[in-house]
């Protein structure tokens, strides 16, 4: 191999070096001994953030296989800042909960050396490969509360309906290597536009096995059986983060699979998104009005919020790919406030994850309160914040593309959502206190971190051109 | 000669430690005589010219799957079996899906019998072997086309790793 390039893999570097750091520096702890395992984790980001931002423009690739190109950053910066978030949010849950730092912080740093490796794959069998790092990495945050039935069970169904996901997948790959004699997505497109054969069973056996496979990541119906049970007996942290990256990096993944590999065929695969991304919105929406649990409730709205994606992708044409990224990011923070509030209002008795438990929360935490009512408001697609300028991009895009049946859906289920959001605002807002509950003690870096997810939620839906920008930027380079 | 000789040897150790595995009362002895079983058969598909096949047969069957086998035989904790008046009757006279493993032989005692009349007709493979199976191949591509998909399973690992151990280790015992 002639002087192979590095550059493109040193982000994945940075926080791969990070895990290793941290579970060294905990198998060296002395009993008792605190070590800002947090911080470390913090810094492997952090320098993964610097130097993603120095690739930017770079087109830079090493071994083929990962390439890093402005939409593989766009996506890995925002899996890298829900790992920041996440871990700002972390060391007042992990001490609550008894959960071992040097565990979490490791699987936590693994699993986005993961969503890095997919949102930058050029070749089938690394998307396969980063997609099984970030999932063990998950299915074991997931559970990570050994002592806890409902976690636990949730852990133990996202463990095996993910694995049979991703012999899917991999079936998916082989199939699609057997027919084209190559597992890069370039070589894939140029093999498939190349000869015409649209009409062949094992095009769409393929393509339909990696549908499978990336349906499942995302948690679209009827593939989403395993989300509510995993969001909600994770630890609200990792929810936060789960909802976040995971979609992300498989949104990321699916993107380029089927509109750079695939894209020939997209007269054969759009129609079934299509059915897709109608099922997904409907039955996240109308599901999630019934729920009672906080965690639950917005595990229902984030596999709605995968249906609005997958509007995008039907789409598919500049706006709509706009749209994706813009609405991944927007979606990442927002969630990210969310679930991070949610985290710290728990102690160590009781989650305080029911509807009920925000009975007046507005007194007793008015910060909290307030960065939770501009996250679910931002979910509903309300102005101004991030959320509304998403759903605005995705909807106009599928009008623009022709699809008003999506685009009406959407704004329909839109609707309906916003009354599950407003019920934990009215909740909040204009009930007594059930003063039972003692307020949970807040740590002041964790507050500061609300506020400034906050901020960016009513930043990016005032004045969303700079990232819609970047997002712009993004889809030249690949499609 | 020597090919002949080896080729001998092999089946016969490949024989006698099959026969053997279904013999015993212990059942570590069984597993230890089916890892003999597997390297002897290594060593046919040596002379067969397949050499990434007998490498993987080793390192897959007489390792991992063995491995495993004997895990779950400490896990049992159970040296002998029982001899009960049950296991003595013939496999065939014994109820409902007792029975299976007797069919699945006879099965298969059938299946070789006709491959082997039926290989005469058949013809012999005449595709080019050595490229398919030779480690040289393998090892050249898995290390310049796929090095990095190589190399990331590693990450793989590890995290699979960390969290088995986190998940399986007891409370208390550190």
């Amino acid at each position: 191999m002639i002087s192979p390039s590095f550059n493109a893999i040193v982000p994945m570097l940075c926080a791969t070096a990070g895990a290793l750091v941290v579970m060294l520096a905990e198998s060296w702890r002395a009993r008792g001994e605190r070590m800002p395992l947090g911080v470390l984790g913090g810094i492997a980001l952090s320098a993964a953030g610097i130097a993603l931002a120095l690739l930017w423009d770079q087109q830079a690739s090493s071994f083929g296989v990962i390439v890093a190109d402005n939409f593989g950053i766009f996506v890995s910066l925002v899996v890298v800042v829900a790992g920041l978030v996440s871990i700002a949010f972390s060391s007042q849950v992990l001490d609550r909960d008894g959960i071992p730092r040097g565990e979490y912080y490791a699987l936590l740093l693994f699993a986005i050396v993961g969503m890095m490796m997919m949102a930058t794959a050029n070749d089938l069998l690394v998307v396969f490969i980063g997609l099984e790092v970030m999932s063990v990495a998950v299915y074991v945050l997931t559970g990570i509360r050994r002592d806890d039935p409902r976690g636990v069970e949730g852990a133990f169904k996202y463990f095996l309906l993910g694995a049979f996901a991703s012999a899917f997948l991999l079936y998916g790959v082989a199939f699609t290597f057997g027919l084209t004699g190559t597992t890069r997505l370039d070589g894939i497109g140029q093999f498939l536009a190349a000869r015409s054969m649209s009409s062949s069973p094992m095009v769409l056996l393929a393509m339909g096995l990696l549908l499978v496979g990336f349906a499942f990541k995302i948690s679209a119906v009827p593939f989403h059986m395993w989300t509510p049970d995993a969001y909600e007996g994770a630890p609200a942290v990792v929810t936060g983060f789960m909802s976040t990256g995971v979609k992300a990096a498989a949104f990321a993944a699916f993107t380029r699979v089927f509109l750079s590999a695939f894209e020939p065929f997209s007269a054969d695969w759009a129609p079934l998104v299509w059915y897709l991304a109608i099922a997904t919105m409907v039955l996240g929406t109308v599901v999630g009005v019934a729920q009672h649990n906080l965690k639950r409730m917005l595990a229902y709205s984030s596999i709605a919020h995968g249906g609005y994606l997958l509007v995008g992708l039907v789409a598919a044409n500049q706006v709509g790919k706009e749209a994706i990224l813009f609405y991944l990011a927007a979606y990442a923070v927002t969630n990210l406030a969310a679930f991070g509030a949610i985290a710290l209002l728990g102690t160590a008795d009781r989650a305080n994850d029911t509807l009920q438990d925000y009975r007046g929360l507005w007194q007793s935490r008015p910060m909290v309160a307030g960065v939770l009512t501009v996250a679910l408001l931002s979910l509903g697609g309300l102005p101004p914040t991030a959320g509304f300028i998403g759903k605005w991009y995705i909807f106009s895009a599928a009008v623009s593309a022709g699809y008003y049946g999506l685009a009406i859906a959407g704004v329909l289920t839109s609707v309906i959502s916003v009354f599950f959001y407003l019920r934990v605002v009215v909740m909040m807002y204009m009930t007594e206190p059930a003063g039972t509950i003692a307020p949970p003690v807040v740590s002041r870096a964790a507050l500061a971190t609300l506020a400034v997810t906050a901020a960016i939620i009513l930043y990016l839906g005032v004045l969303p051109t700079a990232l819609l920008d970047l997002a712009a930027a993004s889809i030249d380079t690949i499609f | 000669m020597g090919e002949w000789l080896l080729f001998y040897a092999f089946s016969l150790v490949a024989i006698l430690a099959s026969a053997l595995v279904i013999g015993q009362r212990n059942p570590m002895y069984s597993v230890l005589l089916l890892v003999a079983s597997f390297g002897a058969s290594a060593g046919l598909y040596v002379q067969l010219d397949a050499p990434f096949v007998a490498v993987t047969q080793i390192i897959v069957y007489a390792g991992a799957v063995m491995v495993l086998f004997l895990y779950v035989v400490m896990l049992l904790n159970q040296p002998r079996e029982d001899a009960s008046e049950w296991d003595r009757t013939h496999p065939l006279r014994r109820p409902g899906l007792a029975r299976l493993g007797a069919i699945l032989a006879a099965l298969l005692v059938v299946e070789l019998g006709w491959a082997l009349v039926r290989s005469g007709t058949l013809g012999a493979f005449t595709g080019d072997t050595s490229s398919l199976a030779s480690v040289r191949t393998i090892g050249q591509v898995m290390f310049s086309d796929y090095v990095f998909a190589f190399e990331a399973t590693s990450v793989l690992i590890l995290a699979a790793l960390v969290g088995g151990v986190y998940l399986a280790h007891r409370e208390g015992s550190r």
